[in-house]
């Protein structure tokens, strides 16, 4: 944990009404969704975060808000520091601007969390399904997906077991 | 099914240019069943003539769902599916899935657990890139290199079954240190390795390095400057092919690295063939990280003895009560972890190697995620391969040395 992350923590928490945390030496800058795009454009242009390691989610379902966070890893060559920064997320269809235009890189692991928790993210170029096939129903990362144990569907009862299955609506 | 949705064209429109609209240029489909695309990869094409205008890359024939699987299982069980991942890779995805376990928890890992973990991360780097070689290399149409390479593949294969009794899915790094100590022939057989490597490297490179046949394949193809490669997230041989210097195992040592005297080799030219030189030093550091390695390995426990987290050994199971106490509470409801998250980066072959894991109070992880170099370096397709030829686009893809079980997940 070296000394210029804690200012630069210390200083994006003045400028962007942020939150931080710290566990484990792991530091964490909670931010509100409206302002992502500014905060992640001074961090890279500012404090020299230049690579984009990782964008991902976590459901907190049944919890409702925020039921989402939006997690990024970002890491600075010059410092080497790892940030990382939490967007928390409310309802079951959650909007997030796109940071593909700051990080061309997060391109693909936001399609990525499209596909699996169903979060969009307005501004995209190309938001489609990456890891699931194109016409999957739902989002299986949610927490109210199931892991298992579907009935299985046949010809002749397809669509009534169909109503009973817990897909994320919405 | 009754609700089955069909893509339209116009949902597709985007990703081609308009000259694909009119017919002017050609869209090809390679794979997923193409033997040059590593595994199941699918590739749009479009083409000019034989010149690649745009390259789109389809991915998730191979996703298995292991994220959504690990939240369902304890933190011990989960590890078994992460060597199913990048299965060139199985003791580095084991080996960050414990540090992620270890740094959420607060486990220390004893010193001898740790030089162990050192040297089969390296071997298996080693075994990585030797399957590298050889399957890009066959891309190339460079048939003999295989051979040799698979051959001292074997060896390292070898060793990780002696090790462990299997071949691939070794799961022998556990949380708190290793699954049971070195039998007595792994250090003379690891030694053997050592000895050997160096020569059988010069070898390889003696047929490709100054080979004709393999340097105009392979200069001035698929290049990709360091700016690039840091916006797009790239890392491993790719960044370090580009001329960048970063590799983890100096950045942000791990499992003690910083002890071990080692070199970070680099090539400016950013093509395949500087891809190529940096693999075949990277392999030469790696002999020069084990032999050191070799020569710190001391006597000790491998696993660590807080019983709250480690299993006890079988030996202490039938004398002491604590210990079955221990053993049954570990395998059957296994170990609470905070609600905490933490993130933990390593190097693997292809690159940077990332495990997020959330904790919720209770014995399974709330969220695993898995940053996979194969993932994010397969996003440079469209950058690294537009206005070259159909034939060098299996060459780009041998070169940024991709596997799909790292990148579907």
């Amino acid at each position: 944990m070296s000394e210029t992350l804690e200012q630069i923590v210390k200083d994006m928490k003045e400028r962007f009404a942020a939150e931080s945390t710290e566990y484990a030496g792991d530091k964490t800058l909670i931010l509100s969704p409206e302002y992502l795009l500014a905060a992640i454009q001074t961090l890279r242009d500012e404090y020299h975060f230049n690579m984009i390691v990782d964008v991902t989610a976590v459901d907190y379902w049944p919890q409702q808000e925020p039921r989402f966070h939006v997690v990024y890893h970002i890491y600075s060559m010059l410092n080497n520091d790892i940030l990382r920064v939490r967007v928390p997320l409310n309802g079951n269809g959650p909007h997030l601007d796109t940071i593909e235009k700051i990080y061309p890189g997060a391109n693909w692991k936001e399609r990525e969390v499209w596909d699996l928790f169903g979060i969009t993210f307005d501004g995209h170029s190309d938001l489609r399904r990456v890891v699931m096939p194109y016409d999957w129903q739902g989002h299986p990362l949610r927490k109210d997906y199931p892991l298992g144990y579907e009935e299985v569907q046949f010809t002749f009862n397809a669509a009534e077991i169909d109503k009973r299955k817990p897909y994320a609506k919405d | 099914m009754t609700n089955i949705r069909e893509v339209t064209v116009d949902e597709l429109r985007h990703l081609v240019s308009d000259r694909a609209m009119t017919g002017e240029t050609m869209l090809l489909n390679m794979g997923p069943q193409h033997p040059s695309t590593h595994g199941v990869l699918r590739l749009l094409l479009e083409l000019d003539g034989e010149i690649v205008v745009n390259c789109i890359p389809d991915i998730g024939f191979l996703h298995t769902g292991v994220e959504k699987n690990m939240e369902a299982k304890t933190y011990q069980k989960a590890e078994v599916m992460t060597d199913r991942l990048d299965y060139m890779n199985s003791i580095g995805n084991n080996l960050a899935y414990c540090l992620a376990v270890e740094k959420l928890v607060d486990l220390d890992v004893p010193v001898r657990a740790q030089v162990l973990r050192v040297i089969l991360a390296e071997l298996q780097r080693i075994s990585s890139h030797l399957l590298w070689l050889g399957t890009s290399c066959l891309d190339l149409a460079a048939m003999s290199v295989f051979l040799y390479a698979m051959r001292e593949r074997e060896m390292i294969l070898s060793v990780m079954e002696m090790i462990s009794g299997q071949r691939m899915m070794t799961t022998y790094i556990r949380p708190g240190g290793v699954w049971r100590d070195v039998p007595q022939e792994f250090v003379p057989a690891v030694q053997q390795i050592v000895e050997v490597m160096p020569g059988r490297i010069a070898e390889y490179e003696s047929m490709l390095t100054k080979n004709m046949l393999f340097t105009e394949r392979t200069q001035g193809i698929g290049v990709i400057s360091a700016e690039d490669c840091a916006r797009y997230g790239l890392s491993g041989p790719v960044i370090r092919g580009s001329g960048v210097a970063f590799d983890l195992r100096k950045a942000r040592p791990y499992s003690g690295y910083e002890q071990y005297d080692f070199e970070v080799p680099t090539y400016d030219t950013g093509d395949i063939f500087g891809r190529y030189m940096v693999r075949m030093e990277e392999m030469r550091q790696s002999v020069r990280i084990v032999r050191q390695a070799l020569s710190k390995l001391s006597n000790g426990p491998v696993r660590s003895d807080n019983r709250k987290f480690v299993p006890p050994p079988r030996s202490e199971i039938g004398v002491s009560m604590e210990a079955l106490i221990h053993h049954f509470k570990l395998w059957t409801e296994g170990f609470n972890a905070p609600k905490e998250s933490v993130f933990v980066t390593t190097e693997s072959p292809r690159g940077i190697l990332g495990v997020f894991m959330e904790g919720d109070g209770g014995p399974k992880p709330y969220r695993v995620h898995y940053v996979t170099p194969s993932f994010v370096n397969l996003q440079s397709m469209p950058l690294l391969t537009r206005q070259h030829f159909v034939a060098d686009v299996v060459g780009i893809i041998g070169s940024i040395d991709i596997v799909l079980g790292d990148a579907d997940r």
